[in-house]
């Protein structure tokens, strides 16, 4: 994979589609969206938008469920987590730039399970970078991206949405 | 030796990161801010049904109280229980103290325990730093209130209750009012205050209450309520110790309130949004009347609650100030 910049909006425009047939196809009624901080919430207001979703959009900061808390220590920029309305029965799609690990996503899960009990909660991510460490996969993908072990991908945003690969420093 | 007097050469590591938490003197203000943001966070937490987060799962408290102070130690032990760490609570007026146990002897056998944090509480000026002056290097030292010296997270909890009542602090003129004189609640107030950038910081109190060369610290100093009052944003009142009555520093309570209770009457004198707070307990009757108190302006819930968001946001910045210092850090994102 060569650097450079690539744009977002076929894969949102994708990743929209199949999102609307996951929710008929799993009868998710009147789900709630979450976009994970920073990069997950600016794919999910646009996602938000495209499929019309009546129940307002939720953001989380996963700072605080971190599990390399004592390697990393605490982010220095963490916002509060707002969720508009109790999760408690709700059908929850939670939305996040990147999956590589599976750990960003443990956290959220850990975090929305202590607001409450879900009805179910699916996965919609950008890309999935494949370098799994926990069982945990995407329900929608926009696309896969194998980099090489010197190369870190980037979302810039809110508007417009790019990718960036480059050489890490 | 300006190193050793410096009390960041000890708070700060090497890059700026918290890693004990003795006095507000001296933090740089990018550095409060970020204890309010994240304080911030940790009070929108109350909405979750589970009020924990893993932070400090592992990890071991030690609340060590020289001096009784069962408000102050409670919102410590929930704030460490919030997050996650195992939490022992030593109240040292009655246990090694008494057997002739020295200071010394007590930190050694706490460390021997693998206490990775330590909250300090103690009737002498200077305790905490000494404390964080001869624990091991992994071991994080919070103030809990040092003699007359500093009580930083009250400090810091007030600041936190200003700034979600009234923004900014840059146009705010604050009145700090009562036993200016023995408070370490006021010093460590005036400090994050100034570092926080308040418009006008004001200290009211009988001259037999008030410190020399106050003024140096960048305060104006009113001997009476009405002009000291008069347009202010913030009323923080102290509390009045019964002990300082029998040293003769005062006439009586009665007197004392008269001049310098906040009743409905002298609240008149601040700005008609004026906010009033009080670390607590309470004197009713003595620094302030009930019904101002109980009032709609009273933010003396709103302080205890904020108390333990900021606890929070000390010990967790304090234990990752720590971690990164043992060499543990790897700044890689986490994808």
């Amino acid at each position: 994979m060569v650097s450079g910049t690539l744009s977002v909006d076929a894969l949102l425009d994708k990743m929209a589609r199949e999102t609307r047939a996951l929710i008929s196809h799993r009868s998710l009624d009147d789900p709630l969206m979450i976009g994970i901080r920073t990069g997950g919430v600016w794919l999910a207001e646009r996602l938000h938008q495209q499929l019309e979703l009546s129940s307002p959009l939720g953001v989380m900061d996963i700072s605080f469920y971190r599990d390399d808390f004592t390697q990393a220590g605490i982010n220095p920029k963490v916002q509060p987590t707002q969720l508009p309305c109790p999760t408690e029965g709700r059908h929850i799609i939670l939305v996040d730039d990147v999956i590589m690990t599976g750990r960003t996503i443990r956290a959220a899960l850990n975090e929305l399970f202590d607001y409450g009990r879900p009805a179910s909660v699916s996965l919609i991510t950008l890309l999935d970078l494949q370098r799994r460490e926990l069982p945990i996969q995407a329900d929608v993908i926009g696309g896969t991206l194998a980099l090489g072990p010197d190369q870190v991908v980037k979302l810039n945003g809110p508007d417009p949405l790019s990718l960036t690969i480059r050489q890490r420093d | 030796m300006p190193e050793a007097n410096d009390p960041n050469s000890i708070q700060l590591t090497a890059d700026g990161q918290l890693r004990h938490f003795l006095t507000t003197e001296g933090l740089p203000r990018e550095l409060l801010t970020e204890i309010l943001d994240t304080a911030d966070s940790f009070v929108d937490m109350s909405q979750q049904q589970v009020k924990k987060v893993p932070l400090l799962r592992g990890k071991t408290v030690a609340n060590l109280f020289f001096e009784n102070s069962t408000r102050t130690l409670s919102t410590f032990e929930l704030a460490a229980k919030r997050l996650s760490a195992d939490v022992l609570n030593l109240n040292i007026n009655t246990s090694s103290t008494k057997k002739g146990e020295t200071l010394k002897d007590t930190l050694m056998t706490l460390e021997a325990m693998h206490a990775d944090m330590f909250v300090v509480r103690h009737s002498d000026s200077g305790a905490a730093h000494f404390i964080a002056q001869h624990v091991t290097p992994n071991v994080a030292v919070i103030n809990a209130g040092d003699g007359r010296h500093a009580h930083p997270t009250q400090a810091m909890l007030d600041m936190l209750t200003i700034r979600r009542h009234k923004g900014d602090f840059a146009p705010l003129k604050v009145a700090i009012v009562g036993d200016i004189l023995h408070s370490r609640v006021a010093r460590s107030q005036i400090h994050a205050l100034r570092t926080l950038g308040a418009n006008e910081i004001r200290v009211i109190a009988p001259k037999t209450l008030l410190p020399r060369h106050i003024e140096a610290l960048g305060v104006k100093v009113y001997t009476e309520m009405a002009p000291g009052l008069r347009d202010v944003d913030v009323i923080m009142m102290l509390r009045l110790q019964k002990e300082r009555m029998q040293s003769a520093l005062l006439p009586s309570e009665s007197e004392f309130y008269k001049l310098y209770g906040l009743n409905r009457d002298k609240l008149a004198y601040a700005k008609p949004d004026a906010v009033v707070m009080h670390p607590g307990p309470i004197n009713r009757g003595v620094e302030i009347e009930s019904e101002v108190a109980d009032g709609p302006r009273s933010l003396i819930l709103d302080q205890v609650t904020n108390g333990i968001a900021v606890r929070m946001a000390v010990m967790s910045k304090a234990m990752s100030g720590q971690l990164s210092q043992r060499g543990e850090s790897d700044q890689e994102e986490q994808a």
